[in-house]
């Protein structure tokens, strides 16, 4: 055996070392928080801290919850059955008054028979915006999305069905004139014409046609006043209108904030300004007090509407300074490009401008959006009763429900972060997939 | 030019027809409907039920208006205001009356130009204070913390009140009354002080009634009153004299089971006038003889309603007190019907 390597040498591997796990600091759930919760004095505290904020949260907070009671209909007889099943001085939820008292949440003191109008118009509310959310919605959907704010006014208000028909004829109309004018007028009488027709037709005779029509075929469902709308309801029908007429008003005022006449640029820049400078309650208070000693006495211009218009100016306002971000932020060679290419101002605007200036805008508009949504819990200073403190204040006059408190914050709040939560996600999802392939 | 002279007369219409009917007794009826205004909710006096129909001690007297007027208690539709825009409501016409706890004071009645259509609750400021405290009046209060309502008169009687009497205090700044409790339950304040009414409707809401008392003193006068807007007599005398009807009513001893049986004719003249049944007294405010009968016959006379709706069978349990007639001790006084 001698002279052979093996004697020379005292050992030669000849098979890999198998593969050893690392030692336990450096793997798992121990260097995850090593790396992450403890990785200097700093830190360290910090965590501590952290996790005493949360155990403290959790011990006032777990209790009342683990103790709700959901099949109540009092506050005190929330109690007796806490301190029937928890011993005496527990505490606990009372989601009884959710229980109860929901409907009044969602549709405020809307007749209860009329409920699926409501859910009807709210199912319709996602048909209507499937095809402008997501691309893969077949574009004929885009029809009913036309049809659908009218089709929405029928349902909530009721009454005739003639006067969505006849709004929904001024806007022919107004086609109708751009048609017949275009070739004779020229583009900007046709467009004046266009949107003066309408405007016309609905301030003059839409009122009384829709009143002949009825007269003769009378058609409707049961009219259902303002005053009956309420909670979630409420909050929806001026959330979405007001969120669908910003938009493209905010796109108005900024181009004409950029614009080089002079009247068109002062105007924009007054109102946005005028709007900016001035609190949304005080525009809401104009909207419910003062407009009833402008208008003439006996005027039934709807609350609703008001606060509506309200609304939407003010959040049209911010949208446009949004939106003139985005404008600012596109390179001058992209405006040039344009003109290079002999486009005028609107082909300029719609093909090249507007598109990247919006993808710019998303994450702003919808945080205005997402603003919007929740200003419209400031309506309970008009008199209107919205979800969080109008339709909650309402339902604590009774006094089975006196002395509940958190409760009809934490629901309506949680439904109020679900929506506001979608809204953000669906701004995320929309910024990646305009990202792709650009840039 | 003819569209726009045709648009002037329009409008000029318009204004003519506004002006024209400025009677607000004229408005109701056409409109058949009243607009009462009333709070947003507030235990006892207005809140809707989980059917959404308005109740309490405010809506009742809303619908015995209505009653009065248009022959109809339901036809009324309630327009809920706030603290901020009740005075607007009624001034602006939004609502033609307006019964929403409201106390009358000189600057409302004269300076923002209402009239006040008589006293239809006594209340006044009071404190609630944990029984192991161990006050037993508000002038040991010397130094405690207080919770109180922000810019409410409550918070001037309360200024008013410490500073007379020498005393200091710790004031704790609250919005809601819903906050206000949820403060005092959970010890921010030693004190909760609001109106009499309020307080005992918070006590009797608590888990633990017996552990806290309302001090004796009361420290304000709040007289709480429906109103209607200056300039409108005749509506004025309407709100007035059905307040006037329900409180005689049960003076006289006219309820809401015995007001049709009485109105067959009794041996008292003042009670047949109430009715209708002698004389005409409707005629004058431009109603029917029928109008105080169908008024009391819509939520009962004034104690019917004080007893369904804040009395002592309710949980809120208060008791009549000043709020009782002029023969019982109370300041209710309802001048003749003659």
């Amino acid at each position: 055996m001698s002279g052979l390597h093996a004697d020379s040498t005292r050992f030669v591997r000849d098979t890999m070392l198998a593969e050893q796990e690392p030692p336990l600091t450096e793997r798992g759930a121990v260097k995850w928080a090593r790396e992450n919760l403890f990785s200097g004095p700093l830190n360290t505290f910090l965590t501590v801290v952290g996790v005493f904020a949360l155990y403290l949260i959790l011990k006032g907070l777990g209790p009342w919850l683990l103790h709700s009671v959901w099949f109540a209909n009092s506050a005190a007889e929330c109690r007796e059955t806490v301190a029937a099943d928890f011993g005496p001085g527990a505490t606990g939820a009372c989601w009884g008054v959710v229980r109860e008292r929901w409907a009044q949440y969602f549709y405020g003191f809307y007749p209860s028979e009329a409920y699926w109008r409501v859910n009807l118009a709210f199912v319709l509310l996602f048909v209507a915006l499937a095809p402008i959310l997501f691309a893969g919605v077949p574009r004929k959907v885009l029809w009913f999305t036309a049809f659908y704010p009218v089709t929405a006014l029928f349902l909530l208000w009721g009454g005739s069905i003639w006067v969505p028909v006849v709004i929904m004829a001024g806007i022919a109309f107004g086609w109708v004139a751009f048609r017949l004018l275009g070739p004779f007028a020229g583009a900007l009488i046709a467009a004046i014409a266009a949107g003066l027709v309408p405007v016309l037709w609905w301030l003059i005779l839409a009122a009384p046609v829709a009143h002949l029509i009825e007269g003769w075929i009378p058609l409707g469902i049961e009219a259902i006043p303002s005053a009956k709308f309420g909670g979630f309801l409420l909050s929806f029908t001026i959330g979405v209108t007001g969120i669908a007429f910003s938009l493209p008003l905010g796109i108005v005022l900024a181009l004409g904030r950029q614009s080089d006449m002079p009247l068109v640029k002062m105007l924009s820049v007054g109102f946005i300004e005028f709007i900016r400078g001035v609190p949304l309650i005080t525009l809401l208070f104009t909207a419910s007090l003062l407009l009833n000693y402008f208008l003439p006495p006996g005027t039934n211009f709807d609350i609703i509407l008001r606060v509506i218009i309200m609304v939407t100016l003010f959040s049209a306002a911010y949208i446009a300074e949004v939106i003139r971000g985005g404008l600012a932020a596109l390179p001058r060679g992209q405006y040039e490009a344009a003109d290079a290419l002999g486009l005028d101002y609107w082909k300029a605007q719609q093909l090249i401008i507007m598109p990247q200036a919006l993808k710019i805008s998303i994450p702003g508009i919808v945080s205005s959006f997402i603003g919007l949504f929740k200003d419209t819990t400031l309506v309970i200073f008009v008199g209107l009763l919205d979800p969080l403190k109008g339709i909650t204040d309402a339902i604590r006059g009774s006094f089975e429900w006196k002395g509940v408190y958190w409760e009809p914050f934490i629901f309506p709040g949680l439904i109020f972060f679900l929506i506001c939560f979608g809204m953000s996600r669906y701004s995320m999802y929309l910024e990646n997939k305009l990202k792709r392939g650009q840039r | 030019m003819n569209k726009q002279l045709f648009f002037g007369a329009l409008a000029a219409a318009g204004m003519l027809a506004g002006f024209a009917s400025a009677g607000t007794l004229d408005d109701v009826k056409a409109r058949g409907e009243l607009n009462c205004g009333v709070t947003t909710g507030l235990v006892g006096f207005a809140a809707p039920d989980a059917n959404g129909q308005w109740t309490g001690f405010d809506v009742s007297f809303c619908r015995a208006v209505a009653a009065a007027v248009l022959g109809d208690p339901t036809k009324v539709k309630f327009v809920p205001t706030t603290g901020q825009t009740r005075f607007t409501a009624l001034a602006s016409g939004e609502v033609d009356l307006l019964a929403r706890n409201t106390t009358w004071t000189f600057s409302r009645d004269v300076d923002l130009k209402f009239t006040f259509l008589g006293v239809n609750y006594y209340d006044g400021q009071g404190f609630l204070v944990h029984k192991d405290l161990g006050v037993t009046s508000a002038k040991e209060l010397d130094g405690a913390t207080i919770c109180i309502q922000t810019g409410t008169t409550t918070e001037l009687n309360l200024a008013e009140y410490f500073k007379v009497n020498n005393m200091s205090y710790k004031p704790v700044a609250i919005e809601t009354n819903a906050e206000g409790e949820q403060q005092y339950s959970a010890g921010a304040c030693d004190a909760y002080t609001t109106d009499a009414s309020g307080l005992a409707a918070t006590r009797a809401a608590f888990a633990d009634p017996e552990n806290h008392i309302i001090l004796p003193e009361i420290i304000s006068k709040e007289p709480l009153a429906p109103l209607v807007r200056h300039g409108d007599d005749q509506w004025a005398d309407i709100g007035r004299w059905t307040l006037n009807a329900l409180i005689a009513a049960e003076e006289f001893g006219i309820t809401s089971a015995n007001a049709d049986e009485l109105a067959k004719g009794t041996e008292n003249p003042e009670i047949n006038r109430i009715l209708g049944t002698e004389g005409d007294l409707g005629a004058m405010f431009g109603l029917d003889p029928q109008w105080a009968l169908r008024a009391i016959k819509a939520g009962g006379n004034y104690g019917e309603i004080f007893a369904a709706n804040i009395g002592e069978s309710t949980p809120i349990g208060l008791a009549r007190g000043l709020n009782a007639q002029w023969t019982q001790g109370g300041l209710l006084y309802s001048p003749p019907f003659r």
